[in-house]
């Protein structure tokens, strides 16, 4: 041990040395000279094991969520799944990784960012990009024609943080999909409904849902006189124009991307246009988008979408937006983005900005590319960005200086004396058999009032309090933390009286 | 696309040629010319990319989850959690995987198990091998002196199937632990409980749990005369349900469950379905300081108690819901579609569990049966004389009786407006009222009084659902 201090502290020397070398500049030969005599020094110090044990950090990337944040996330998913549940989803779940070649050649460029396994000697795997694929995979693998489902779970991509603000490497995905053949815009509009319902429960604010057709696009690109092989790209700075004037997204495709002015301004006269179905009506009356088959179709399928969004009630969150366009290359038919119109501005802060928390769309030949026969399953579906909900919803708790719980305790069992554990034990037992969520402090003659601290700092209500007095006459002083109310209850009534006051049912939960 | 569809026929018919030959073992000169016109064929066809679609399974030892095993899945869970939070523990989450570092030198042979990424350029990351680990890693990088959590996740371990039959790689963990300085075995005796609160409460069958003590191990080979290089083997050798490597855990509690014997069927075999400890070293070898933080815990063994839940439903012949819908909304004749959306959207809206059939103008019979199939107990059905009625009809999907016409009417408002708010009222009042059978209402009227409610039939409705 001695010896290795010694060396720790030779390299430490020596590490100076070279540095001090650097800084006067001296000459690369001399530099060379002491580095090699570091890095000696280094390998003699062996495998550095005690560095080992301090990597306190989570992967770039990724994060813990302490209890305060589980606490906002499972308010988050319970308001969701409720929504997924009322419309009658079923749920399934898939393993964290896929077999590589399940997940290569389905996301275009993107295909850079997933993370790989080590070769091990076995398959070569990846850990899932989306829900969406690895969905394909099981309804491929299950020979199954149609299916209801919602899936949420963590999903993982190599992003660079840097680039992108507070975007993280592992995050969570709440899908919910319909597939199957079924009559037109049906489940289309069940999506959109729910979408909008989720988003209305969360309380968020208000929000927008943007409706555009891949088809309509396609055809209007068609019209425009975009060549065929420019489609995407152009496609990918049209869809830039929720951040950026017209004018931008223009110079974009014409300097950029080599795209005719005149092409550009007719896609201009198309695309900065949004409405509701008025819009839709009018282009179907539109003399050169109206003659574009795949157009025709898009329009039609949009004027009995907002037929049914009307039945719905909703059609005045939706908006026929002929801008947006992106999205992942799957989509065929209709999409759809929600954003929030304006995040709750606190004081003196710049609002969160405006940004898409759902989006979806109908893909109707991914699974084909699954299926040994290339049997078509037609889908639809969404999936709501929850990292960025659960952001909004911590700030809106924090504004409002709501605490927020993180555990359900309804009573702490006390003693007011001494040597009342035993006594403490065999309460706290009772109630748990009763089913009421109780705690005691872990030490054998805890003081009065740091019980009550207790109480205070983790938010329980109630306070069971066993008093050598109380327990000659048979009574347990329950005790409101809040108010500081305290009543003396028999024993045996106890177990009713804390499930009267925290409104539980009588019966065993 | 037509050029390659004719070399896909050229090269089958290729094929056939092939197979032919060897069939009638023609010479070998003749296949080898054969088999190489085919493969110059193939490699024609370019890569075959068709081929890479149709890899139809999830990696090696692992699986997905149906709904009805998610349905399971979740009761399991239902119980395991309601258990935790009884006692007071928060929740936690951490990453998939953690850095490599984190997990080297944790556990011990094990290690080769772990399963790594690949150095993308990046940090050398590694997939969770338990929650242990990464429970000391957040301790001691929050510098909590204490903490009494659970966590539910997944984990990752490159066992081989083929040795320990049934055994995943992937495979959920449920850890409740204890961390912090306490007067003696209060925390460990809450383990003890809430163990067996849980496995009570999943209705598995009788159960034992075994408790013992490491250092009473070590004391007793030493006294025995153990030479203290063997402890270890002889410990394992002692210890069939040893499966902990950590050196720091002092106490071992093992559960050895005797599971409920089918008729004509072994019993599903004896082994742990929960085990946990005492370990009071483990923060200390992150902690920059050494500074200790003793903990004690449990996980249980959730894998397990899903098969057995799975085959006591199986047995039982227990139908499991997949869905919770209660209500599907449906129509007796064509054209309703509308009236169809507009109610299922009222219901939606209420609160309500709701489905409709994503047909323009589905036939009454197979509205029906997806009832029967998913378990729906209730279809509100739309008619046009009913419509002029201003009423919906109720049906119970199991008794087949039609509940009673609802009469919808709002009182004063007699148009179409027949969703006005009544049927949706008595609908909210009323589901939460405390179970009743449709059984048990019907031969008891003198159930509690629903305030306001004109005919029994009302409450029937709200009882076929709760």
């Amino acid at each position: 041990m001695a010896e290795r201090a010694a060396l720790e502290e030779l390299v430490k020397l020596q590490g100076e040395r070279v540095r001090g070398l650097k800084q006067q500049k001296a000459s690369a030969e001399l530099i060379e000279e002491e580095v090699a005599k570091l890095l000696k020094l280094k390998a003699q110090l062996g495998p550095d094991e005690s560095k080992q044990k301090f990597v306190l950090k989570t992967p770039k990337g990724t994060r813990d969520y302490s209890p305060r944040q589980m606490a906002v996330r499972e308010k988050v998913f319970d308001v969701i799944i409720r929504c997924f549940k009322r419309h009658g989803a079923e749920v399934i779940d898939t393993p964290v990784f896929e077999l590589k070649e399940t997940l290569t050649g389905k996301y275009g460029e993107d295909s850079k960012l997933i993370y790989d396994l080590k070769d091990q000697g076995g398959e070569l795997l990846s850990l899932r990009y989306d829900l969406t694929v690895p969905f394909a995979r099981y309804l491929a693998m299950n020979k199954l024609n149609n299916i209801k489902r919602y899936h949420i779970a963590k999903v993982y991509r190599r992003d660079n943080p840097a680039m992108t603000r507070g975007r993280y490497r592992e995050f969570y995905q709440c899908d919910f999909d319909i597939a199957g053949n079924f009559d037109p815009m049906i489940p289309d509009a069940e999506c959109l409904k729910i979408m909008c319902e989720i988003l209305s429960s969360l309380q968020i604010g208000d929000f927008l849902v943007k409706v555009n057709d891949r088809r309509i696009l396609d055809g209007m690109f068609a019209i425009c006189g975009v060549p065929d092989s420019k489609f995407r790209t152009i496609c990918s700075s049209v869809d830039k124009l929720d951040k950026m004037s017209w004018e931008e997204v223009k110079n974009e495709m014409v300097g950029e991307k080599g795209l005719a002015p005149e092409v550009a301004d007719r896609i201009g006269d198309y695309v900065q246009q949004h409405g509701g179905v008025s819009l839709v009506e009018q282009l179907l009356q539109d003399p050169k988008l109206s003659q574009n088959k795949q157009a025709l179709e898009g329009l039609r399928d949009l004027k009995l979408l907002f037929e049914y969004l009307a039945l719905f009630g909703i059609d005045d969150k939706i908006s026929f937006d002929l801008s947006l366009a992106r999205g992942l290359d799957y989509y065929t038919g209709v999409i759809y983005e929600a954003v929030l119109l304006q995040t709750p501005a606190q004081a003196g802060e710049e609002p969160l900005g405006v940004g898409s928390v759902a989006a979806g769309g109908r893909y109707d030949g991914l699974v084909g590319m699954f299926d040994p026969k290339g049997r078509k399953v037609p889908c639809v579906g969404l999936s709501i960005g929850v990292e960025r909900i659960f952001s909004i919803v911590e700030q809106r708790l924090e504004v409002l200086e709501e605490k927020v719980r993180t555990t359900e305790t309804q009573v702490l069992v006390a003693s007011a004396q001494k040597k009342l554990l035993e006594e403490r034990l065999k309460l706290v037992s009772e109630l748990w058999d009763a089913g009421i969520k109780a705690e005691l402090l872990y030490k054998k003659n805890p003081k009065l009032l740091n019980q009550l601290q207790y109480c205070e700092e983790a938010g329980i209500p109630l306070v069971a309090i066993i008093g050598e007095q109380e327990l000659k006459d048979g009574v347990i002083k329950l005790r409101s933390v809040t108010s500081r109310e305290e009543v003396d209850v028999r024993r045996g009534d106890l177990v009713e009286e804390i499930k009267r006051r925290t409104g539980q049912p009588l019966c065993i939960c």
